[in-house]
Protein backbone atom coordinates (compact mmCIF):
# COMPACT_ATOMS: atom_id res chain seq x y z
CA UNK A 1 0.00 0.00 0.00
CA UNK A 2 2.62 2.19 0.76
CA UNK A 3 4.01 2.33 -3.15
CA UNK A 4 7.10 1.49 -4.76
CA UNK A 5 9.32 3.79 -2.13
CA UNK A 6 11.11 1.26 0.19
CA UNK A 7 12.65 3.98 2.87
CA UNK A 8 10.39 5.82 4.65
CA UNK A 9 10.45 9.46 5.25
CA UNK A 10 12.90 10.35 9.00
CA UNK A 11 10.18 13.04 9.85
CA UNK A 12 6.98 12.31 8.18
CA UNK A 13 5.12 15.87 7.24
CA UNK A 14 2.90 17.16 9.87
CA UNK A 15 -0.53 16.11 10.02
CA UNK A 16 -3.28 18.74 8.41
CA UNK A 17 -7.20 18.93 8.55
CA UNK A 18 -7.84 16.35 5.45
CA UNK A 19 -5.71 14.09 6.96
CA UNK A 20 -7.38 14.17 10.36
CA UNK A 21 -11.00 13.98 8.62
CA UNK A 22 -9.78 10.71 6.89
CA UNK A 23 -8.52 9.39 9.86
CA UNK A 24 -11.52 10.01 11.55
CA UNK A 25 -13.44 8.13 8.89
CA UNK A 26 -11.55 4.95 9.22
CA UNK A 27 -12.11 5.22 12.84
CA UNK A 28 -15.93 5.92 12.48
CA UNK A 29 -16.00 8.91 14.09
CA UNK A 30 -17.84 11.95 13.18
CA UNK A 31 -16.36 15.17 14.09
CA UNK A 32 -17.87 18.73 14.41
CA UNK A 33 -15.54 21.50 12.62
CA UNK A 34 -14.57 22.34 15.97
CA UNK A 35 -13.04 18.77 17.14
CA UNK A 36 -11.44 18.89 13.40
CA UNK A 37 -9.60 22.54 14.11
CA UNK A 38 -8.70 21.37 18.13
CA UNK A 39 -8.08 17.86 17.41
CA UNK A 40 -5.85 18.83 13.61
CA UNK A 41 -3.68 21.03 16.46
CA UNK A 42 -3.64 18.52 19.45
CA UNK A 43 -2.68 15.46 17.07
CA UNK A 44 -0.08 17.77 15.25
CA UNK A 45 1.71 18.64 18.75
CA UNK A 46 1.64 14.72 19.82
CA UNK A 47 3.00 13.20 16.48
CA UNK A 48 6.03 16.35 16.32
CA UNK A 49 6.79 14.86 20.08
CA UNK A 50 6.65 11.37 18.63
CA UNK A 51 8.85 12.99 15.34
CA UNK A 52 11.58 12.49 18.34
CA UNK A 53 12.27 8.75 17.48
CA UNK A 54 12.38 9.42 13.81
CA UNK A 55 16.03 10.64 14.29
CA UNK A 56 17.31 7.43 16.11
CA UNK A 57 18.83 4.80 14.15
CA UNK A 58 17.28 1.85 15.32
CA UNK A 59 16.47 -0.38 12.13
CA UNK A 60 19.31 -2.68 13.19
CA UNK A 61 17.21 -3.60 16.07
CA UNK A 62 13.64 -5.99 15.94
CA UNK A 63 10.69 -4.80 16.40
CA UNK A 64 9.26 -5.60 19.69
CA UNK A 65 5.36 -6.56 19.98
CA UNK A 66 5.21 -8.35 22.82
CA UNK A 67 7.05 -8.07 26.24
CA UNK A 68 7.23 -12.09 26.67
CA UNK A 69 8.63 -14.76 24.25
CA UNK A 70 5.45 -16.32 23.69
CA UNK A 71 5.01 -19.55 21.63
CA UNK A 72 2.01 -21.13 20.80
CA UNK A 73 0.31 -23.84 23.43
CA UNK A 74 -2.24 -26.17 22.36
CA UNK A 75 -4.72 -27.02 24.81
CA UNK A 76 -7.35 -30.20 25.05
CA UNK A 77 -9.96 -29.88 22.71
CA UNK A 78 -12.72 -30.25 25.22
CA UNK A 79 -16.13 -28.92 25.59
CA UNK A 80 -16.85 -27.02 28.19
CA UNK A 81 -19.25 -24.30 29.11
CA UNK A 82 -18.78 -20.69 27.65
CA UNK A 83 -20.96 -17.80 28.68
CA UNK A 84 -24.86 -18.06 28.66
CA UNK A 85 -26.57 -16.74 25.62
CA UNK A 86 -29.61 -15.21 26.74
CA UNK A 87 -27.72 -13.23 29.85
CA UNK A 88 -25.21 -11.86 26.78
CA UNK A 89 -28.16 -11.06 24.98
CA UNK A 90 -29.52 -9.26 27.54
CA UNK A 91 -27.09 -6.81 27.55
CA UNK A 92 -27.18 -6.18 23.97
CA UNK A 93 -28.70 -2.84 22.52
CA UNK A 94 -30.98 -5.34 20.46
CA UNK A 95 -31.98 -8.79 20.19
CA UNK A 96 -34.20 -10.98 18.29
CA UNK A 97 -34.98 -14.70 18.08
CA UNK A 98 -31.46 -14.82 20.11
CA UNK A 99 -29.17 -13.58 17.80
CA UNK A 100 -27.67 -9.39 18.10
CA UNK A 101 -30.01 -7.35 16.15
CA UNK A 102 -28.89 -4.65 13.66
CA UNK A 103 -29.84 -2.27 11.22
CA UNK A 104 -29.74 -3.01 7.42
CA UNK A 105 -26.57 -3.83 6.41
CA UNK A 106 -26.74 -3.92 2.40
CA UNK A 107 -28.51 -0.79 1.14
CA UNK A 108 -30.78 -0.67 -1.63
CA UNK A 109 -27.99 1.72 -3.59
CA UNK A 110 -24.20 0.15 -4.75
CA UNK B 1 4.53 -6.46 58.82
CA UNK B 2 1.87 -4.59 60.31
CA UNK B 3 -0.23 -4.09 56.75
CA UNK B 4 -4.10 -2.59 57.53
CA UNK B 5 -5.28 -5.48 55.44
CA UNK B 6 -2.65 -8.24 56.61
CA UNK B 7 -3.96 -7.48 60.15
CA UNK B 8 -7.80 -6.48 59.57
CA UNK B 9 -7.55 -10.26 58.25
CA UNK B 10 -5.98 -11.44 61.12
CA UNK B 11 -8.37 -10.10 63.08
CA UNK B 12 -11.58 -11.58 61.21
CA UNK B 13 -10.12 -14.95 60.52
CA UNK B 14 -9.47 -15.22 64.23
CA UNK B 15 -12.52 -13.87 64.99
CA UNK B 16 -11.88 -10.78 67.26
CA UNK B 17 -13.56 -8.53 64.33
CA UNK B 18 -16.47 -9.24 62.35
CA UNK B 19 -16.59 -8.32 58.79
CA UNK B 20 -19.73 -7.18 58.85
CA UNK B 21 -18.27 -4.36 61.51
CA UNK B 22 -15.50 -3.76 58.87
CA UNK B 23 -17.97 -3.68 56.14
CA UNK B 24 -20.01 -1.12 58.10
CA UNK B 25 -16.72 0.90 58.82
CA UNK B 26 -15.62 1.47 54.99
CA UNK B 27 -19.33 2.01 53.63
CA UNK B 28 -19.66 4.70 56.73
CA UNK B 29 -16.36 6.45 55.48
CA UNK B 30 -17.51 5.92 51.85
CA UNK B 31 -20.87 7.92 53.15
CA UNK B 32 -19.44 10.80 55.06
CA UNK B 33 -16.48 11.49 52.94
CA UNK B 34 -16.83 10.50 49.04
CA UNK B 35 -19.25 13.18 47.90
CA UNK B 36 -16.43 15.27 48.14
CA UNK B 37 -13.37 13.12 47.01
CA UNK B 38 -15.82 11.23 44.05
CA UNK B 39 -13.83 8.17 44.18
CA UNK B 40 -16.83 5.62 43.42
CA UNK B 41 -18.82 5.38 40.66
CA UNK B 42 -20.63 2.48 42.13
CA UNK B 43 -21.00 1.39 46.25
CA UNK B 44 -22.12 -2.30 46.44
CA UNK B 45 -24.04 -1.53 49.62
CA UNK B 46 -26.09 -4.54 50.37
CA UNK B 47 -23.79 -6.92 48.31
CA UNK B 48 -21.41 -5.91 50.34
CA UNK B 49 -22.66 -6.75 53.51
CA UNK B 50 -24.59 -9.93 52.39
CA UNK B 51 -20.99 -11.28 51.84
CA UNK B 52 -19.81 -10.00 55.03
CA UNK B 53 -22.44 -12.41 56.80
CA UNK B 54 -21.64 -15.27 54.89
CA UNK B 55 -17.65 -15.09 55.91
CA UNK B 56 -18.72 -14.27 59.82
CA UNK B 57 -20.93 -17.99 59.03
CA UNK B 58 -17.61 -19.27 57.72
CA UNK B 59 -15.31 -18.03 60.70
CA UNK B 60 -18.37 -18.85 63.31
CA UNK B 61 -17.79 -22.54 61.77
CA UNK B 62 -14.63 -22.54 62.37
CA UNK B 63 -13.59 -22.96 58.56
CA UNK B 64 -11.34 -20.18 57.40
CA UNK B 65 -12.42 -17.68 54.71
CA UNK B 66 -9.59 -16.76 52.97
CA UNK B 67 -6.23 -14.76 53.63
CA UNK B 68 -8.13 -11.53 52.61
CA UNK B 69 -11.34 -12.00 55.19
CA UNK B 70 -13.61 -9.69 55.32
CA UNK B 71 -11.06 -7.32 53.66
CA UNK B 72 -12.79 -4.36 51.34
CA UNK B 73 -11.85 -3.89 48.31
CA UNK B 74 -12.21 -1.11 45.92
CA UNK B 75 -12.10 -2.37 42.02
CA UNK B 76 -11.36 0.06 39.16
CA UNK B 77 -14.51 0.12 37.23
CA UNK B 78 -12.47 -1.59 33.82
CA UNK B 79 -12.58 -5.13 35.72
CA UNK B 80 -15.60 -6.94 34.85
CA UNK B 81 -18.10 -7.72 37.73
CA UNK B 82 -21.01 -10.46 37.13
CA UNK B 83 -24.23 -8.44 37.11
CA UNK B 84 -22.57 -4.59 38.46
CA UNK B 85 -22.42 -2.37 35.86
CA UNK B 86 -18.66 -2.00 34.54
CA UNK B 87 -18.65 1.25 32.52
CA UNK B 88 -14.73 2.08 31.89
CA UNK B 89 -16.10 5.80 33.05
CA UNK B 90 -17.04 5.71 29.60
CA UNK B 91 -20.67 6.49 27.73
CA UNK B 92 -20.18 3.81 25.78
CA UNK B 93 -20.57 1.19 28.17
CA UNK B 94 -23.16 3.22 30.64
CA UNK B 95 -25.25 0.42 32.56
CA UNK B 96 -23.24 -1.84 31.26
CA UNK B 97 -24.05 -5.19 33.19
CA UNK B 98 -20.67 -8.14 32.45
CA UNK B 99 -22.12 -11.68 32.23
CA UNK B 100 -18.90 -12.66 34.15
CA UNK B 101 -15.94 -11.71 36.80
CA UNK B 102 -12.63 -10.91 36.13
CA UNK B 103 -10.23 -13.68 37.37
CA UNK B 104 -8.54 -10.94 39.63
CA UNK B 105 -11.95 -10.34 41.08
CA UNK B 106 -13.00 -14.34 41.12
CA UNK B 107 -9.53 -14.47 43.04
CA UNK B 108 -10.59 -11.88 45.29
CA UNK B 109 -14.00 -13.32 46.33
CA UNK B 110 -12.53 -16.74 46.82
CA UNK B 111 -9.67 -15.17 49.18
CA UNK B 112 -12.67 -13.77 51.08
CA UNK B 113 -12.54 -10.06 50.03
CA UNK B 114 -15.09 -7.79 50.02
CA UNK B 115 -15.46 -5.77 46.65
CA UNK B 116 -17.17 -2.46 48.30
CA UNK B 117 -17.87 -0.42 45.07
CA UNK B 118 -15.86 0.17 41.75
CA UNK B 119 -13.74 3.21 41.41
CA UNK B 120 -13.73 6.76 38.91
CA UNK B 121 -11.16 6.40 36.24
CA UNK B 122 -9.74 8.05 32.97
CA UNK B 123 -12.16 6.54 30.27
CA UNK B 124 -10.42 3.14 29.46
CA UNK B 125 -7.89 4.01 31.42
CA UNK B 126 -6.94 7.14 28.86
CA UNK B 127 -5.41 9.17 31.03
CA UNK B 128 -3.04 10.65 33.52
CA UNK B 129 -5.39 12.86 36.49
CA UNK B 130 -8.61 11.19 36.39
CA UNK B 131 -10.22 14.33 34.73
CA UNK B 132 -11.48 12.18 31.48
CA UNK B 133 -14.39 10.81 33.33
CA UNK B 134 -18.15 10.42 31.86
CA UNK B 135 -18.72 11.53 35.84
CA UNK B 136 -16.63 13.93 36.43
CA UNK B 137 -12.93 14.16 37.98
CA UNK B 138 -12.12 12.32 41.56
CA UNK B 139 -10.47 14.69 43.98
CA UNK B 140 -6.91 14.38 45.56
CA UNK B 141 -7.45 13.66 49.42
CA UNK B 142 -4.21 15.61 49.70
CA UNK B 143 -5.53 19.03 47.96
CA UNK B 144 -8.98 19.15 46.92
CA UNK B 145 -8.09 21.59 43.94
CA UNK B 146 -5.67 19.02 42.90
CA UNK B 147 -6.46 15.46 40.65
CA UNK B 148 -5.29 12.10 41.95
CA UNK B 149 -3.39 11.38 38.86
CA UNK B 150 -4.60 8.54 36.66
CA UNK B 151 -5.98 6.75 35.30
CA UNK B 152 -6.61 4.65 38.41
CA UNK B 153 -7.56 8.16 40.63
CA UNK B 154 -10.79 6.75 41.75
CA UNK B 155 -8.58 3.54 43.33
CA UNK B 156 -5.76 5.38 44.78
CA UNK B 157 -7.88 8.44 46.57
CA UNK B 158 -10.12 5.27 47.85
CA UNK B 159 -7.02 4.11 49.68
CA UNK B 160 -5.65 7.45 50.58
CA UNK B 161 -9.05 8.41 51.77
CA UNK B 162 -9.25 6.18 54.34
CA UNK B 163 -12.29 4.35 52.54
CA UNK B 164 -10.88 0.99 51.87
CA UNK B 165 -6.91 -0.67 52.94
CA UNK B 166 -6.38 -2.11 49.38
CA UNK B 167 -7.53 -1.37 46.03
CA UNK B 168 -7.36 -2.50 42.31
CA UNK B 169 -5.79 -0.62 39.25
CA UNK B 170 -4.72 -1.28 36.08
CA UNK B 171 -1.33 -0.28 35.09
CA UNK B 172 -0.97 0.50 30.58
CA UNK B 173 1.96 3.30 31.13
CA UNK B 174 1.90 4.51 35.32
CA UNK B 175 -1.50 3.83 35.56
CA UNK B 176 -1.42 2.40 38.91
CA UNK B 177 2.28 3.85 39.83
CA UNK B 178 0.91 7.39 38.64
CA UNK B 179 -1.93 8.68 40.78
CA UNK B 180 -0.51 6.13 43.86
CA UNK B 181 2.19 8.42 44.05
CA UNK B 182 0.09 11.76 43.99
CA UNK B 183 -2.19 9.97 46.56
CA UNK B 184 0.79 9.25 48.84
CA UNK B 185 -0.15 5.44 48.62
CA UNK B 186 1.58 2.59 47.75
CA UNK B 187 1.19 1.00 43.65
CA UNK B 188 2.39 -1.87 41.77
CA UNK B 189 2.62 -2.85 38.39
CA UNK B 190 3.68 -6.57 38.72
CA UNK B 191 5.65 -8.11 35.38
CA UNK B 192 3.73 -8.42 32.57
CA UNK B 193 1.81 -11.92 32.19
CA UNK B 194 1.87 -12.35 36.10
CA UNK B 195 -1.23 -11.14 36.98
CA UNK B 196 -4.60 -12.47 34.18
CA UNK B 197 -6.06 -9.95 32.30
CA UNK B 198 -8.63 -11.96 31.98
CA UNK B 199 -11.83 -9.69 32.15
CA UNK B 200 -10.03 -5.90 32.10
CA UNK B 201 -11.40 -4.19 29.42
CA UNK B 202 -8.47 -4.06 27.49
CA UNK B 203 -6.73 -0.77 26.12
CA UNK B 204 -2.91 -1.28 24.97
CA UNK B 205 -3.42 -5.40 25.25
CA UNK B 206 0.93 -6.10 25.09
CA UNK B 207 1.49 -3.29 28.25
CA UNK B 208 -1.81 -3.51 30.53
CA UNK B 209 -1.16 -5.55 33.63
CA UNK B 210 -3.42 -5.07 36.85
CA UNK B 211 -1.81 -4.36 40.37
CA UNK B 212 -2.34 -3.26 44.11
CA UNK B 213 -3.13 -0.18 45.44
CA UNK B 214 -2.43 0.24 49.09
CA UNK B 215 -1.45 2.12 52.24
CA UNK B 216 1.05 -0.24 53.03
CA UNK B 217 3.79 -2.44 51.05
CA UNK B 218 2.71 -5.61 53.13
CA UNK B 219 -0.37 -5.73 51.75
CA UNK B 220 0.37 -4.83 48.46
CA UNK B 221 2.25 -8.10 48.74
CA UNK B 222 -0.25 -9.65 50.12
CA UNK B 223 -2.69 -8.32 46.91
CA UNK B 224 -0.60 -10.26 44.45
CA UNK B 225 -0.43 -13.59 46.32
CA UNK B 226 -3.99 -13.67 46.11
CA UNK B 227 -4.22 -12.29 42.55
CA UNK B 228 -1.05 -13.51 40.70
CA UNK B 229 -0.56 -16.93 38.77
CA UNK B 230 -1.26 -18.54 35.72
CA UNK B 231 -5.04 -18.43 34.17
CA UNK B 232 -5.81 -20.66 31.23
CA UNK B 233 -8.17 -17.93 29.83
CA UNK B 234 -5.36 -14.92 29.51
CA UNK B 235 -3.18 -16.47 26.84
CA UNK B 236 -0.64 -14.16 27.95
CA UNK B 237 -0.62 -15.37 31.63
CA UNK B 238 2.81 -17.00 32.52
CA UNK B 239 3.04 -20.69 33.10
CA UNK B 240 4.05 -19.86 36.80
CA UNK B 241 2.04 -19.37 40.65
CA UNK B 242 1.96 -15.94 41.94
CA UNK B 243 5.22 -15.02 43.44
CA UNK B 244 5.98 -15.47 46.88
CA UNK B 245 6.46 -11.81 48.05
CA UNK B 246 5.11 -10.99 51.45
CA UNK B 247 8.39 -12.89 52.83
CA UNK B 248 10.63 -10.64 51.21
CA UNK B 249 8.98 -7.38 52.26
CA UNK B 250 11.45 -7.62 55.38
CA UNK B 251 14.15 -9.14 54.21
CA UNK B 252 16.00 -6.25 53.77
CA UNK B 253 18.67 -4.85 51.38
CA UNK B 254 22.22 -6.00 52.93
CA UNK B 255 24.08 -6.20 49.83
CA UNK B 256 21.71 -5.87 47.11
CA UNK B 257 22.65 -3.73 44.32
CA UNK B 258 20.43 -0.45 43.16
CA UNK B 259 20.95 1.50 40.29
CA UNK B 260 19.76 5.21 41.03
CA UNK B 261 18.64 6.93 37.66
CA UNK B 262 19.84 9.86 36.32
CA UNK B 263 17.39 10.37 33.85
CA UNK B 264 14.50 9.66 36.82
CA UNK B 265 16.42 12.06 39.10
CA UNK B 266 17.38 15.23 36.84
CA UNK B 267 14.40 15.11 34.72
CA UNK B 268 11.64 15.68 37.56
CA UNK B 269 10.71 18.85 39.60
CA UNK B 270 13.47 19.75 42.60
CA UNK B 271 11.72 18.84 45.32
CA UNK B 272 11.11 15.32 44.11
CA UNK B 273 14.58 14.98 42.95
CA UNK B 274 15.44 15.74 46.80
CA UNK B 275 13.27 13.20 48.00
CA UNK B 276 14.50 10.50 45.71
CA UNK B 277 18.39 11.12 46.54
CA UNK B 278 17.41 11.18 49.88
CA UNK B 279 15.44 7.72 49.64
CA UNK B 280 19.00 6.35 48.10
CA UNK B 281 21.08 7.67 50.85
CA UNK B 282 18.75 6.05 53.31
CA UNK B 283 18.78 2.61 51.17
CA UNK B 284 22.52 2.95 51.23
CA UNK B 285 22.73 3.41 55.36
CA UNK B 286 20.37 -0.16 55.05
CA UNK B 287 23.28 -2.18 53.77
CA UNK B 288 22.64 -1.62 50.09
CA UNK B 289 25.30 -0.79 47.26
CA UNK B 290 23.83 2.32 45.73
CA UNK B 291 25.48 3.70 42.73
CA UNK B 292 24.06 6.24 40.11
CA UNK B 293 23.33 4.88 36.53
CA UNK B 294 22.36 6.31 33.31
CA UNK B 295 20.15 5.27 30.69
CA UNK B 296 19.91 7.43 28.15
CA UNK B 297 17.31 4.97 26.02
CA UNK B 298 14.58 5.63 28.72
CA UNK B 299 14.37 9.09 27.26
CA UNK B 300 12.46 7.78 24.48
CA UNK B 301 10.23 5.47 25.74
CA UNK B 302 7.90 8.02 26.51
CA UNK B 303 6.97 9.11 22.46
CA UNK B 304 7.36 5.06 21.82
CA UNK B 305 4.32 4.67 24.52
CA UNK B 306 2.56 7.14 22.85
CA UNK B 307 2.45 5.62 18.89
CA UNK B 308 2.62 1.85 20.97
CA UNK B 309 -0.14 2.61 23.34
CA UNK B 310 -2.66 4.26 20.95
CA UNK B 311 -2.02 2.08 17.88
CA UNK B 312 -3.18 -1.21 20.01
CA UNK B 313 -6.56 0.54 21.71
CA UNK B 314 -7.51 1.96 18.11
CA UNK B 315 -7.57 -1.85 17.56
CA UNK B 316 -9.13 -2.84 20.75
CA UNK B 317 -11.74 -0.25 21.03
CA UNK B 318 -12.92 -1.25 17.48
CA UNK B 319 -15.23 -3.33 19.32
CA UNK B 320 -17.48 -1.13 20.24
CA UNK B 321 -19.87 -0.63 17.53
CA UNK B 322 -23.04 -0.40 19.03
CA UNK B 323 -23.70 -4.08 18.21
CA UNK B 324 -23.00 -6.36 21.11
CA UNK B 325 -23.20 -4.32 24.57
CA UNK B 326 -23.90 -0.96 25.77
CA UNK B 327 -24.46 2.26 23.73
CA UNK B 328 -26.16 2.07 20.49
CA UNK B 329 -27.66 5.23 18.76
CA UNK B 330 -29.85 4.39 15.80
CA UNK B 331 -29.41 5.17 12.16
CA UNK B 332 -30.26 3.72 8.90
CA UNK B 333 -27.90 1.01 7.98
CA UNK B 334 -25.10 -0.60 10.27
CA UNK B 335 -22.15 2.07 9.18
CA UNK B 336 -24.06 4.91 10.13
CA UNK B 337 -24.97 3.31 13.66
CA UNK B 338 -21.82 2.83 13.86
CA UNK B 339 -20.18 6.24 13.86
CA UNK B 340 -23.41 7.68 15.53
CA UNK B 341 -22.74 5.28 18.60
CA UNK B 342 -18.62 5.87 18.67
CA UNK B 343 -19.36 9.53 17.82
CA UNK B 344 -21.91 9.51 21.03
CA UNK B 345 -20.02 7.29 23.08
CA UNK B 346 -16.58 8.16 23.10
CA UNK B 347 -14.97 11.26 25.12
CA UNK B 348 -12.32 13.43 23.43
CA UNK B 349 -9.40 11.80 24.92
CA UNK B 350 -10.51 8.34 23.89
CA UNK B 351 -10.99 9.50 20.24
CA UNK B 352 -8.13 11.39 20.29
CA UNK B 353 -6.23 8.27 21.09
CA UNK B 354 -8.35 6.18 18.19
CA UNK B 355 -7.19 8.86 15.64
CA UNK B 356 -3.38 8.69 16.52
CA UNK B 357 -2.98 5.30 16.41
CA UNK B 358 -5.27 4.78 13.60
CA UNK B 359 -2.98 7.20 11.89
CA UNK B 360 0.21 5.53 13.34
CA UNK B 361 -0.93 2.27 11.94
CA UNK B 362 -2.39 3.86 7.93
CA UNK B 363 -0.67 2.64 5.15
CA UNK B 364 2.45 5.34 4.24
CA UNK B 365 2.59 5.92 8.12
CA UNK B 366 3.55 2.90 9.66
CA UNK B 367 7.39 2.33 9.07
CA UNK B 368 7.60 5.16 9.99
CA UNK B 369 5.52 5.59 13.51
CA UNK B 370 4.72 2.28 14.48
CA UNK B 371 7.43 -0.34 13.38
CA UNK B 372 9.97 2.61 14.47
CA UNK B 373 8.22 2.88 17.98
CA UNK B 374 8.41 -1.17 18.38
CA UNK B 375 12.14 -0.72 17.22
CA UNK B 376 12.30 1.96 20.26
CA UNK B 377 10.58 -0.12 22.80
CA UNK B 378 13.47 -2.79 21.86
CA UNK B 379 16.44 0.36 23.10
CA UNK B 380 14.34 1.28 26.24
CA UNK B 381 14.42 -2.92 27.23
CA UNK B 382 18.40 -3.42 25.61
CA UNK B 383 18.82 -0.07 28.17
CA UNK B 384 17.11 -2.20 31.34
CA UNK B 385 19.39 -5.16 30.05
CA UNK B 386 22.22 -3.59 30.33
CA UNK B 387 21.71 -1.49 33.94
CA UNK B 388 20.76 -4.96 35.10
CA UNK B 389 24.04 -6.44 34.56
CA UNK B 390 25.00 -4.32 37.69
CA UNK B 391 22.26 -3.61 39.26
CA UNK B 392 19.64 -5.82 40.81
CA UNK B 393 16.97 -2.92 41.19
CA UNK B 394 16.73 0.10 40.03
CA UNK B 395 15.50 3.29 41.99
CA UNK B 396 13.89 6.79 40.36
CA UNK B 397 11.09 9.01 40.87
CA UNK B 398 7.47 7.71 39.86
CA UNK B 399 6.64 11.04 38.60
CA UNK B 400 8.13 14.42 37.42
CA UNK B 401 5.58 16.43 39.63
CA UNK B 402 3.41 16.23 42.68
CA UNK B 403 0.00 16.70 42.05
CA UNK B 404 -1.01 19.36 39.71
CA UNK B 405 -4.23 21.45 39.83
CA UNK B 406 -7.49 19.97 38.53
CA UNK B 407 -8.15 21.62 35.29
CA UNK B 408 -4.12 22.78 34.71
CA UNK B 409 -3.30 19.84 31.72
CA UNK B 410 -6.46 19.27 30.44
CA UNK B 411 -6.30 21.72 27.21
CA UNK B 412 -2.70 20.57 26.42
CA UNK B 413 -2.65 16.69 25.62
CA UNK B 414 0.59 17.05 25.47
CA UNK B 415 2.08 18.27 28.75
CA UNK B 416 -0.55 15.55 30.09
CA UNK B 417 0.85 12.13 28.59
CA UNK B 418 4.73 13.59 29.53
CA UNK B 419 2.92 12.92 33.23
CA UNK B 420 4.14 9.40 33.02
CA UNK B 421 7.69 9.77 31.97
CA UNK B 422 8.98 7.97 34.40
CA UNK B 423 6.60 5.06 34.11
CA UNK B 424 6.57 3.85 30.57
CA UNK B 425 9.79 2.20 30.62
CA UNK B 426 8.88 -0.61 33.12
CA UNK B 427 5.50 -0.68 30.88
CA UNK B 428 7.74 -1.01 27.69
CA UNK B 429 9.83 -3.44 28.89
CA UNK B 430 7.15 -5.53 30.48
CA UNK B 431 9.02 -5.25 33.86
CA UNK B 432 7.36 -5.57 37.60
CA UNK B 433 7.37 -1.50 38.99
CA UNK B 434 6.03 0.30 42.16
CA UNK B 435 5.74 3.15 44.12
CA UNK B 436 6.28 3.93 47.59
CA UNK B 437 5.13 7.11 49.29
CA UNK B 438 8.45 9.24 50.55
CA UNK B 439 7.84 12.30 52.39
CA UNK B 440 6.46 15.15 50.28
CA UNK B 441 7.20 18.72 48.89
CA UNK B 442 6.99 22.32 50.45
CA UNK B 443 3.06 22.29 50.39
CA UNK B 444 2.83 18.61 51.82
CA UNK B 445 2.04 16.98 48.72
CA UNK B 446 3.02 13.08 48.50
CA UNK B 447 6.08 12.55 46.35
CA UNK B 448 6.74 8.69 45.27
CA UNK B 449 9.87 6.68 45.21
CA UNK B 450 10.03 3.85 41.97
CA UNK B 451 11.40 0.92 42.24
CA UNK B 452 11.99 -1.65 39.54
CA UNK B 453 13.21 -4.49 39.20
CA UNK B 454 13.82 -7.69 35.99
CA UNK B 455 11.06 -9.43 34.64
CA UNK B 456 10.13 -12.00 37.70
CA UNK B 457 12.24 -10.16 39.76
CA UNK B 458 8.95 -9.14 42.79
CA UNK B 459 10.49 -10.50 45.51
CA UNK B 460 13.66 -8.45 45.12
CA UNK B 461 11.00 -5.21 44.33
CA UNK B 462 9.18 -6.06 47.05
CA UNK B 463 12.70 -6.38 50.01
CA UNK B 464 13.67 -2.88 47.89
CA UNK B 465 10.49 -1.51 48.90
CA UNK B 466 9.83 -2.53 51.91
CA UNK B 467 13.30 -0.84 52.82
CA UNK B 468 12.17 2.50 51.40
CA UNK B 469 8.97 2.41 53.49
CA UNK B 470 11.15 2.10 56.58
CA UNK B 471 12.74 4.64 56.02
CA UNK B 472 10.32 7.30 54.88
CA UNK B 473 9.89 10.72 56.66
CA UNK B 474 6.66 12.02 57.79
CA UNK B 475 5.19 14.55 55.57
CA UNK B 476 5.43 17.89 57.21
CA UNK B 477 2.20 19.80 56.25
CA UNK B 478 0.34 16.90 55.04
CA UNK B 479 -3.65 17.08 56.05
CA UNK B 480 -3.60 13.48 56.87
Amino acid sequence: MSGGDARPPSKPPAIGPEQVAHVARLARLELSDDELTRFTGQLAAALAYAAEIGELEVEDLEPMAHPLPLHNVLRDDEPEPTLDRDTVLAEAPAAEDRRFRVPRILGDEP
Amino acid sequence: MNGAAIALADAVRSGTRSARESVEESLQKIATGDHEIHAFLEVLADQALERADEIDRVVASGSDPGRLAGVPVALKDNLCTTGIPTTCSSRILEGWRPPYDATVVERLRAAGAIPIGKTNMDEFAMGSSTENSCSGPTRNPHDHDRVPGGSSGGSAAAVAAGFVPVALGSDTGGSIRQPAALCGVVGMKPTYGVVSRYGLIAFASSLDQIGPLSATVGDAALMLEVIGGHDRRDSTSLDAPAPDVLSAVEAGVEGKRIGLVTELVEDTAPEVAARVREAAEALGSAGALVEEISIPQFRYGLAAYYLIAPAEASSNLARFDGVRFGLRVDAPDVAAMNVATRTAGFGAEVKRRIMLGTYALSAGYYDAYYAKAQRVRTLVADGFALAYLRFDALLGATTPTTAFGIGDRTEDPLAMYLSDSCTVPANLAGHPAISVPFGGDELGLPVGVQVMAPALGEPTLFAVAGAVERAAPARAGGRR
